[in-house]
């Protein structure tokens, strides 16, 4: 199965971090990646840029609104706001897609990625994947190839 | 009087959970009816104990009010097969006239053995004897083994109707088949005490690692004569000794050879020592004799520096003979490498790296980055430290490991 696993922090607490600290904490994001190349469970990763830059688009009874800004946890609700933020609140910086067995096993792979010490990581089953760079896959029934 | 009731209530609660629980479900192998029928003792305790007085003997009156729910609920049933169940209830209800409060008897260990049964799915056996015998919820459980609270509730409540359906009995094997079943109750005890002590560092992480050396003092308390019980207690106390300097002051890792022995427990070595001497006396020595042996050793090399890494490969010897298990072996090679040196030691693993399971074995790569440093491979001690940061849960860990892969490249 195939799994996304949404990596929550705090933007402003990431920032803060001094440079050094951060430094360690990329190479412990790159060690998990290796792990989990190592086992057969990594797909892909991305990094995302801040909610800051983000923008959200709503159609609002045939009215588009644009606004700027990400959806925010806010004490375990979604909802979009402008920053800067008041209070300490979690954004979806970046995210794994994985390959394991099941959900449990794919709880385990979320437990050793650093990110579990910065913020909640939601962990969602995924039904199927079309790519550019890679064969269609789907839950189902794996890759699809082409006879 | 409230605040006395409720005391009592709750010292109730703590002693005599698993020992009522025990009782009621061995009449009918209905471990969640059992639950259901003590969950309603305990609740009408709590509205008539402040009015009418704490009972001279609260488990009894417990027990009492409990059975009678029990006897209840299958008259509520109804079927011909609840029928026959009933009728046997009513008879031991009479039976039970005759009995003393007192005389409750004690049939817990016969649950850990039904709970541990080879039809009970191994994973789940060790959250059955948690939830059984000490009556914590689903949630603590879940919390614990990384499961949410629901999942867990549902596959406990799967577990326990297996129970039934199975017809399996609340009784203690009989000497032939004693070692095997016993075996696999002192696993899940020691299943749970891991937890506590590798996975869950905190506060909640120590709660699991004492209710599982509770769990374990149980066993030896109701299963006097057997070594094993004895030494899986003494396994678990042995590093429970050590619990307080597993961490320096500022959070960071310290290796047992690391650690300053002033912050050992002592007592509890003590215990955990006596206890080995008298399993080893008792009779045959099985697999938790063996690794409490190790851990004896280990703690004696620190406390007066004697060189007795020989005779701690010479136990994984024994131990790997016994048992085939890949994670001695990989123990074994730590041990080895003290005695006969880092490529001897590499060189044992070897069977390992055909091995799938250990792939995503975080101690397999930390003791192969490790011995992969001693014999000068650095480019290969990189990664497979790299590998074991990956795999850890635990920060501390994962910094320490990652200490030991920048002296490498400073080395």
């Amino acid at each position: 199965m195939r799994f996304l696993l949404m990596l929550y922090a705090e933007e402003k607490a990431g920032a803060a971090i001094p440079p050094e600290q951060m430094a360690r904490a990329m190479e412990g994001m790159y060690a998990y990646q290796q792990a989990l190349e190592k086992a057969g469970a990594f797909i892909s990763t991305s990094a995302l840029g801040m909610t800051q830059d983000a923008r959200t688009l709503r159609m609002d009874g045939g009215e588009v609104k644009n606004i700027d800004g990400a959806f925010i946890n806010q004490g375990g609700t979604l909802k979009v706001e402008e920053g800067p933020y008041a209070e300490a609140r979690e954004q979806f910086g970046g995210l794994f897609v994985i390959e394991c067995e099941d959900m449990d096993a794919a709880v385990k792979w979320a437990a050793r990625c650093p990110a579990a010490q910065w913020g909640p990581i939601e962990i969602r089953p995924i039904m199927n994947t079309i790519s550019a760079n890679e064969a269609p896959w789907c839950a189902e029934g794996g890759s699809v190839t082409e006879e | 009087m409230t605040e006395a009731a409720r005391r009592a209530a709750d010292r109730a609660a703590r002693e005599s959970y698993g020992r009522l629980l025990a009782f009621l479900a061995a009449r009918t192998r209905d471990v969640a009816g059992a639950e259901d029928a003590l969950a309603e003792a305990f609740a009408s305790a709590l509205t008539s104990w402040p009015e009418q007085g704490v009972p001279a003997n609260p488990d009894a009156w417990l027990l009492t009010v409990a059975r009678r729910r029990q006897t209840d609920a299958y008259r509520r049933a109804g079927t011909s097969k609840s029928g026959e169940m009933h009728l046997t209830l009513m008879r031991e209800e009479l039976d039970d006239l005759a009995m003393t409060p007192e005389a409750i008897p004690d049939r817990r260990l016969a649950l850990m053995f039904a709970c541990a049964h080879p039809d009970i799915d191994a994973p789940l056996r060790s959250p059955l004897i948690l939830q059984t015998i000490l009556g914590l919820t689903a949630a603590d459980i879940g919390a614990a083994f990384l499961i949410p609270a629901a999942t867990m509730g549902q596959r406990l409540v799967r577990a326990k109707s297996r129970i039934a359906e199975l017809g399996i009995a609340f009784e203690i094997p009989d000497t032939t088949d004693l070692p095997d079943r016993l075996d696999a109750v002192l696993e899940a005890i020691y299943a749970a005490y891991a937890k506590g002590w590798n996975d869950l560092v905190g506060e909640a992480g120590g709660q699991l690692a004492e209710e599982a050396i509770w769990l374990g003092r149980l066993v030896v308390a109701l299963l006097p004569t057997s070594p094993e019980a004895k030494g899986m207690l003494a396994l678990m106390l042995y590093s429970h000794a050590r619990r307080a300097a597993r961490r320096s002051p500022s959070g960071a890792y310290v290796p047992l050879d690391e650690q300053n022995t002033a912050l050992w427990d002592m007592e509890a070595i003590d215990a955990a020592e006596t206890l080995l001497r008298a399993a080893s006396s008792a009779g045959p020595t099985g697999r938790c004799q063996l690794e409490a042996a190790i851990q004896s050793a280990h703690i004696v090399r620190r406390l007066t520096d004697a060189d007795n890494w020989p005779v701690v490969v010479k136990l994984y010897d024994i131990l790997h003979a016994m048992t085939l298990s890949p994670v001695v072996l990989l123990n074994r090679a730590a041990a080895l490498a003290e005695t006969e040196g880092p490529a001897a030691a590499l060189a044992s693993i070897a069977p390992l790296a055909e091995d799938k399971r250990m792939a995503d074995y975080q101690p397999y790569w930390a003791v192969r980055g490790r011995l992969l440093a001693e014999t000068g491979n650095r480019e290969a001690a990189h990664e497979a430290l790299t590998l074991a940061m990956g795999l850890s849960t635990d920060p501390a860990i994962r910094d320490w490991l990652e200490a030991r892969r920048a002296e490498l490249l400073a080395g």
